[in-house]
């Protein structure tokens, strides 16, 4: 037996029954789709045009198209790079590490964070097929025969990591974004009132029919990817940050890059579920499940980790102080002071002062001041990118090759392409998938919706599983 | 009590239903019925319910040792690998460092443990559970999967009757039912409801289209 917490607020609000939870989520995905949806899904497969067509370009002319020089080989393409892979680091982290702490509020964001942890994933590969130049050598990473070629792959090279942490990521975070989905598409199956939707959703659903011994196996799957997933999401950025930390160029050299790395692809993970969020909430009208508790939340996530990254940055400064190496410091200064001045400051405004707002309670139950402030980390999060990579490129070790990088409109349309891609890929799940888990949310329902809070009433718990 | 051949034809085919409309009274209702010496078939929930399965008597799953068994042979699989290609069939000096320069392999080794353990046990769960795309589900009552409990008694599985049967349910807390959706009802499958084909199943979707008391979507009113 056990005593609700009077401290938390509850997790479904306004009086919804099992069967509201149900109607509300899969009617979303039974209605026609509406003129907004319409309209915002044309727009993003126009931004997808638009950046295809210079992107196809780019394939058929060659990456002479970026803005590249010999001192900045790598700009745009590897910042986006990783900019997309951060993003896709919050979904797995909310399903898998809120799911082994028992956090019972991931229930009404895993869904879509997963999603678009999936979407950005597939946005962030685009971008090293590209910069191969030769995209339709992809395979040639992968560890195959001699007969390819006279020698195998190079196991030393982080870059190889890369491939295999990238791939593993995205197929085990795929398994288990589906897994979570099957009992919800049994739901849709099950709701279905016309043959193609029973017959469609039917095969989605591997004909699950929610018996209690398959609950059994469910919920260990579940348990187990969840264990699998929280190594495995804490890896993939630790692998992405060794591509620049075991290279010997001052600024990329440095052993803090991993556990900075992975603060900060949560914390640009979060705010961009803030955003995409924020969206879905208004327009499918889900305030009763993500409620500003859930948003609060978040928000708390996203002042730890911004926290976390602000002293990683001074960190960085100190080190290169404080190690006496002379490159290291120039590097540093040069981040500040140097040409690329502006693009330090926008990091340091967006990512370390912004999210010190949401120390105070009304900035952080704000919808408006949320949505504003997790896009500017966002931007925030590109600029570090950035600044990481081509201020580290551009003044070398010979001032005589110095350089400047400078953004030409297949960079630009590249990134657009990517935009277009991911909001392509999410207007098409908002629609026909229901966005918020069920059959989780059913699980949080009996003991914490309003009622429960409200009165404070006791809970019978004799196998003390609550 | 041995079966005789008679009643084994009969299994799986003759059922007595019972739906709760609250997880609780499902979890005190297997109790109740057990304590009668009834043999419970099967319980159908909307989520999973903690607990439900001790009150069954359901075994652990055995998925995690499956997991830990793929993942070792991932594990052991990209070691084999990495040094089978660079440590013995073709030794090349990188940076200066060892042909079998170990603590480079480990990144991939992790990767691959985690990409084996997830995708078998994953695959395990689905060929167990008989799960795919092509599955025709034998469904007791479509609420299962929207904010019913259902609870289901094979008749030849037990020595009550139906009517008995019914009453013990009825005593265990069902829900009030409807006219149209009855708290308590009989469910009897043929044979080829038992072992459909999937082909056959499209068919008669597609000829006979949804049938209007075969959806848990309330009728507009």
């Amino acid at each position: 037996m056990q005593i609700v917490s009077q401290v938390r607020e509850p997790l479904i609000t306004g009086k919804r029954t099992l069967h509201d939870i149900t109607d509300d989520i899969s009617s979303r995905v039974e209605e026609k789709p509406s003129k907004a949806w319409i309209l915002a899904f044309l727009l993003s497969l126009a931004l997808l045009g638009a950046g295809g067509v210079f992107l196809g370009d780019m394939l058929w002319n060659g990456i002479g198209r970026w803005g590249l020089n010999r001192t900045v080989q790598w700009a745009w393409d590897i910042t986006n790079f990783v900019w997309w892979v951060g993003i896709g680091h919050a979904g797995t982290l909310i399903s898998a590490v809120l799911l082994l702490f028992r956090q019972k509020w991931r229930t009404a964001i895993n869904r879509a964070a997963e999603a678009m942890t999936i979407f950005a994933v597939i946005c962030a590969a685009v971008w090293p097929v590209i910069h191969m130049g030769r995209p339709w050598l992809v395979y040639w990473p992968l560890p195959l025969p001699n007969t390819f070629g006279s020698l195998w792959v190079n196991f030393n090279s982080p870059l190889l990591w890369d491939v295999f942490a990238i791939s593993t990521y995205f197929s085990v975070s795929l398994v288990f974004w589906y897994i979570g989905l099957i009992p919800d598409f049994a739901t849709i199956r099950d709701r279905a009132v016309g043959k193609w939707g029973r017959l469609i959703y039917g095969a989605l659903s591997f004909g699950w029919i929610g018996g209690a011994r398959s609950w059994v196996h469910y919920e260990s799957v579940a348990l187990i990817l969840a264990g699998l997933s929280t190594p495995l999401v804490l890896s993939v950025h630790t692998i992405v940050s060794f591509d620049f930390a075991t290279s010997v160029i001052p600024g990329w050299h440095t052993t803090i890059f991993p556990p900075y790395f992975v603060a900060g692809a949560i914390f640009s993970g979060f705010a961009m579920v803030l955003t995409l969020m924020l969206i879905t909430r208004k327009v499918y009208r889900l305030q009763h499940y993500i409620t500003l508790e859930h948003i609060e939340l978040m928000n708390i996530i996203i002042i730890v980790t911004g926290s976390i990254v602000g002293i990683a940055y001074i960190t960085e400064f100190f080190m290169a102080w404080y190690s006496g190496v002379e490159y290291e410091q120039f590097a540093f200064v040069n981040r500040m002071t140097g040409d690329y001045w502006w693009a330090y400051w926008a990091m340091m405004t967006c990512n370390v002062i912004s999210p010190q707002l949401f120390w105070i309670k009304k900035i952080r139950t704000s919808l408006v001041a949320t949505f504003v402030l997790s896009i500017i980390v966002n931007i925030g999060m590109w600029f570090e990118r950035f600044v990481i990579i081509v201020t580290s490129l551009h003044h070398d070790y010979l001032p005589s090759s110095w350089a400047y990088f400078t953004p030409t409109w297949w960079d630009i349309m590249c990134y657009v392409f990517t935009f277009g891609l991911f909001f392509t890929l999410f207007f098409l799940f908002a629609k026909f998938f229901p966005v918020i888990n069920m059959a989780e949310v059913k699980t949080a329902w009996k003991n914490s919706n309003q009622d429960v809070y409200k009165h404070n009433k006791t809970i019978e718990d004799p196998n003390n599983v609550i | 009590m041995a079966a005789t051949e008679a009643q084994k034809m009969e299994l799986n085919k003759h059922f007595v239903v019972g739906v709760f409309d609250d997880e609780d009274t499902l979890a005190d209702a297997i109790t109740f019925v057990k304590e009668k010496g009834i043999k419970i078939h099967e319980v159908f929930t909307p989520y999973p319910i903690h607990g439900l399965e001790h009150k069954l008597g359901y075994k652990h799953s055995w998925l995690p040792t499956a997991a830990f068994l793929f993942g070792a042979t991932g594990t052991t699989l990209a070691l084999i690998m990495q040094i089978g290609m660079l440590g013995v069939d073709w030794p090349m000096i990188i940076g200066g460092k060892p042909f079998i320069a170990v603590p480079d392999f480990i990144p991939v080794t992790f990767e691959m443990t985690v990409l084996l353990a997830a995708f078998g046990m994953v695959g395990s769960f689905l060929v167990s559970q008989d799960m795919k795309p092509h599955k025709v589900p034998r469904i007791f009552d479509r609420r299962a999967t929207d904010d019913k409990f259902i609870m289901a008694i094979d008749l030849a599985e037990n020595t009550l009757g139906e009517e008995q049967l019914k009453e013990v349910l009825k005593e265990a807390g069902t829900e009030e039912g409807t006219e149209e959706h009855p708290a308590i009802f009989r469910k009897d499958f043929t044979d080829e409801e038992n072992n459909p084909s999937f082909i056959g199943y499209v068919r008669k979707l597609f000829s006979e289209g949804v049938l209007a008391n075969d959806t848990s979507r309330p009728v507009k009113s």
